[in-house]
């Protein structure tokens, strides 16, 4: 038995204590916002903020995760997330959409840590988050837009 | 923004659906009956009005990423002068008979760039005939002549008496009135929605993590299936121990299936850990054991034969021969995996005489006949659920429904006792075959002393997409598959001597439409070749093509547009200290829609490049949602610079070498370049814009990384000596 700590509510859960933190939440928790995309730590679709910072869920154990508080895209309610959001939507960023939950998870970790970042900021805070259908000229410019909401 | 809510979805509003489309199996058109809630006014198979005011659309098409959840709607609202936040956007179920792609045919599916092409008049008809029958129950209730009532953002007007309504208030009434045989649409100066930006209907749902993927489907008392399949394609399961895995924790069963053998778990890390323990004997008699060097090698020898003939205009050998100049190049395109970011996967419940399946859904018709093949029922009794794909990219519409034909067998092995999740994994995906073809080609060319172009002669190598498929009888004539030479059998340049043909060699790697699909290789050869002409007779490269494109108009207009825009003929800033920088220009047409594009590109000094900037013009017809067309013309410009930098899949002995985006590269952020998009106004009806936007960047970064150092290279991915 496991005791995380996931958007605020805590949850029991009797799973191995290798099973990746990405499944727990898909499959045991129901929160299917976050993605599975490799399960190698490569794509980012599976990007949640723990104590803050962005992890790759599908390469942490739900033991190591234990303990410690874990925000995932359902849970994303920060000042700087919903300034990526609206910049999201007002964009149009989308596209397959599968990717997005872990680039917005990236996109509010880097806002909140850098209020104003260069394109150069966002290229290297973002260049672990693949997006096949490419829209990362929008993802660029949204976040330049969610800057500005912010400041 | 757009409060627009999409009934599959969000999860709440699935639950509700799923459970409506169960009992309304039974139920002759199932997905009139699973309108729902409140009173609605349905006059044909693409519009719902409910009395609450809510305009549902039914798309036939999957939203994989391109936009037809907005197109679409874009369309159907257009007409019946809905208000944009008054419309839901639903997916149609299979059933051809109502949904059919009217470009294939009985066929119901989306790909070939088609979703706004062959939907344009039905939707709007669609709407119009919503609108008269709401105008008509307004002219009946009001008495009041129909021709004094207009429509305006979802509310009907009597202007002489003041009078409105909403469409949900005329519903009911309207509902009880004749559908009206003829419409009129509206003339395109009067379009609203056409021609400008709306948002897309899947916005909101993306960005907050509730859009609904077939990932995301949990079904009570589901079972996740994973399948090891065999090393090699055309391998078999022999025999295999399955004592470990149903050691495993929350392994609940293992069965052979003809792909392989399928662990079933609780969940997918069971399935998954069951799987890694699970010991397979392999029968490999039939199994593909070549590598890409003997593959390359094979094809090459069909270089130097005659293939069959896909076009000929004059005697292009004669012309060679006699020409003033020759020119010769080899061109070699990989193997490549379409690699979307939701790995394949379907959801399945079987019983008796119905199926009800879940997934990103792009060949419905196609796929009721294969999974109705495997459990002994009717393909009308193949219930499908369309969700949002998680891209696609030509992949999940498979001739053979491979996954899907998978994920049937297993629920046939344990006997539909419980729905059944199958997931590939990131490595199955990428091994599972179905990649765009290898390809080599031999393009020869003759300038005579003027330097005009007198001969041009290209040979194809490669396997028939659509051999052994429904399509072969409609896409493969006198033993050519137009997906193999589209783009190049119809050589748009004016040279008065050409010939194209084509070798279609089989083999035992299983292979698919790619984004593009013959463009993904044929705009490359042609497009580089052209240009080493130009530099062979020492013209600028617009004004060469531009010579020779005097009856192809809208080639003529992109390319200019593009040039324009790009600044074509001026010096490009200096890089840095031992950069050198080039542009580069190509032009294509690819599902009737027509693309030009102008790479800017700088090489550092050891031999690494970048692609900095690129400007786009593109000409789809009537512009539908033109910020929709830009991005797809910015994500396929992304999408093709991914083949152009990494895309490639090896076979060393039949085995596939890549497994994983770690050697499988994608483009990252970094990597992307700035993009400009000019859409060209014009009143010609809409085309596709999914596919046409890729085929033209590799050939555009080829001619710029030549421009800046002089190198041709001919194979892709481009790697600078």
């Amino acid at each position: 038995m496991l005791t995380l700590n996931v958007n605020g509510v805590h949850h029991r859960v009797d799973v191995a204590a290798d099973m990746p933190l990405l499944w727990v939440l898909r499959d045991r928790l129901g929160l299917t916002g976050t993605k599975y995309g490799c399960g190698v730590g490569a794509c980012g679709a599976c990007t949640v903020h723990i104590e803050g910072k962005p992890a790759r869920a599908c390469r942490t154990p739900a033991s190591a995760a234990a303990g410690k508080r874990v925000t995932t895209i359902e849970g994303l309610h920060s000042r700087a997330a919903k300034a990526v959001q609206a910049a999201w939507e007002s964009l149009d960023v989308v596209q397959c959409g599968y990717c997005q939950s872990g680039q917005i998870m990236t996109a509010a970790s880097l806002l909140a840590a850098n209020p104003k970042p260069s394109d150069a900021d966002i290229d290297a805070a973002m260049a672990g988050n693949l997006c096949r259908c490419a829209t990362y000229h929008r993802i660029r410019a949204a976040i330049h837009d969610a800057a500005k909401r912010l400041a | 923004m757009n409060e627009l809510s999409i009934a599959n979805a969000s999860r709440r509003d699935f639950l509700k659906a799923s459970a409506g489309l169960t009992l309304a199996f039974y139920l002759p058109s199932g997905i009139a009956a699973k309108a729902g809630g409140a009173a609605s006014f349905a006059p044909n198979a693409f519009v719902r009005i409910g009395s609450d005011d809510s305009v549902t659309i039914v798309a036939k098409h999957l939203e994989m990423g391109q936009g037809t959840y907005t197109g679409l709607p874009t369309l159907v609202a257009e007409e019946l002068d809905a208000d944009w936040a008054q419309l839901r956007v639903e997916g149609a179920p299979a059933d051809a008979k109502r949904y059919n792609n009217l470009l294939w045919g009985k066929m119901q599916g989306t790909g070939g760039s088609s979703a706004i092409a062959n939907s344009f008049e039905q939707m709007r008809r669609a709407g119009a005939t919503a609108r008269a029958m709401l105008v008509a129950a307004a002219a009946q209730r009001w008495q009041v002549p129909a021709a004094a009532i207009t429509v305006r953002r979802g509310v009907v007007m009597h202007t002489a008496s003041g009078r409105t309504a909403r469409f949900g208030e005329l519903a009911a009434a309207a509902a009880q009135l004749p559908v009206p045989e003829q419409v009129t649409l509206k003339s395109p100066q009067d379009f609203v929605y056409i021609g400008k930006r709306v948002p897309r209907t899947d916005s909101k749902s993306k960005t907050h993590g509730t859009a609904m993927y077939t990932q995301d489907v949990q079904l009570p008392g589901m079972l996740v299936a994973l399948v090891a399949h065999p090393p090699r394609f055309g391998g078999k399961v022999k025999s295999f121990d399955a004592a470990r895995t149903k050691a495993v924790r929350g392994v609940v069963d293992v069965v052979a299936v003809p792909s392989g053998v399928a662990v079933l778990g609780r969940d997918f890390w069971s399935a998954k850990r069951g799987r890694d323990v699970l010991k397979v004997v392999w029968d490999e008699a039939a199994a593909f054991r070549l590598g890409t060097p003997e593959i390359v090698s094979r094809y090459q020898a069909l270089l130097d034969q005659p293939g069959i003939v896909a076009r000929k205009d004059g005697d292009a050998a004669a012309a060679l021969a006699g020409a003033a100049k020759r020119l010769t190049a080899d061109y070699s395109f990989p193997f490549l995996a379409h690699a979307a970011m939701e790995p394949l996967n379907c959801v399945i419940r079987a019983g008796a005489d119905l199926c009800e399946v879940w997934n990103g859904e792009q060949f419905q018709t196609g796929d009721q006949d294969n999974i109705a093949a495997v459990l002994g029922i009717k393909p009308e009794q193949v219930w499908i659920n369309m969700l949002y794909a998680g891209g696609s990219f030509g992949r999940r519409a498979n001739p053979h429904s491979d996954y899907l034909v998978e994920a049937a067998q297993i629920a046939k092995a344990i006997r539909g006792r419980a729905p059944v999740k199958l997931v590939w994994t990131r490595e199955d995906d990428m091994h599972g075959g179905y990649y765009r073809p290898l390809y080599l080609h031999r393009l020869a060319g003759g300038l005579d002393a003027g330097g005009r172009p007198v001969a041009w002669s290209q040979r194809i190598v490669g396997q028939s997409i659509q051999a052994g498929t429904a399509f072969e009888s409609a896409m493969v004539k006198a033993g050519v598959d137009r997906t193999s030479v589209e783009g190049a059998a119809n050589l748009p340049y004016a040279i008065p001597n050409i010939s194209v043909d084509l070798h279609s060699p089989k083999l035992g790697v299983p292979v698919q439409w790619w984004r593009s699909v013959g463009s993904t290789h044929t705009a490359f050869a042609v497009e580089t070749f052209i240009d080493e002409l130009a530099h062979a007779a020492g013209k600028d490269a617009v004004q060469f093509r531009r010579a020779l494109l005097a009856q192809h108009a809208r080639h003529l207009g992109v390319l200019e547009l593009a040039a324009n825009q790009a600044g074509w003929g001026s010096a490009l800033a200096p890089g840095k200290a031992g950069e050198k920088r080039g542009r580069g220009i190509a032009v294509h047409e690819s599902f009737n829609t027509f693309v030009a594009q102008v790479a800017e590109v700088t090489v550092r000094p050891d031999g690494g490049f970048g692609v900095d900037r690129v400007v786009c013009a593109v000409d789809c017809g009537i512009a539908v949602n033109p910020d929709v067309i830009s991005a797809q013309m910015e994500g396929g410009i992304g999408f093709g610079l991914a083949a152009a930098l990494y895309g490639e899949i090896t076979l060393k002995d039949g085995v596939v070498e890549e497994s994983n985006f770690p050697d499988y590269p994608l483009l990252r952020i970094n990597e992307m370049p700035q993009v400009e998009v000019h859409v060209v106004a014009s009143a010609e009806k809409p085309t596709g814009v999914g596919e046409p936007g890729v085929p033209v960047i590799a050939p555009a970064v080829a001619n710029a990384l030549f421009a800046a150092t002089g190198q041709r290279l001919c194979k892709l991915p481009l790697r600078l000596a």
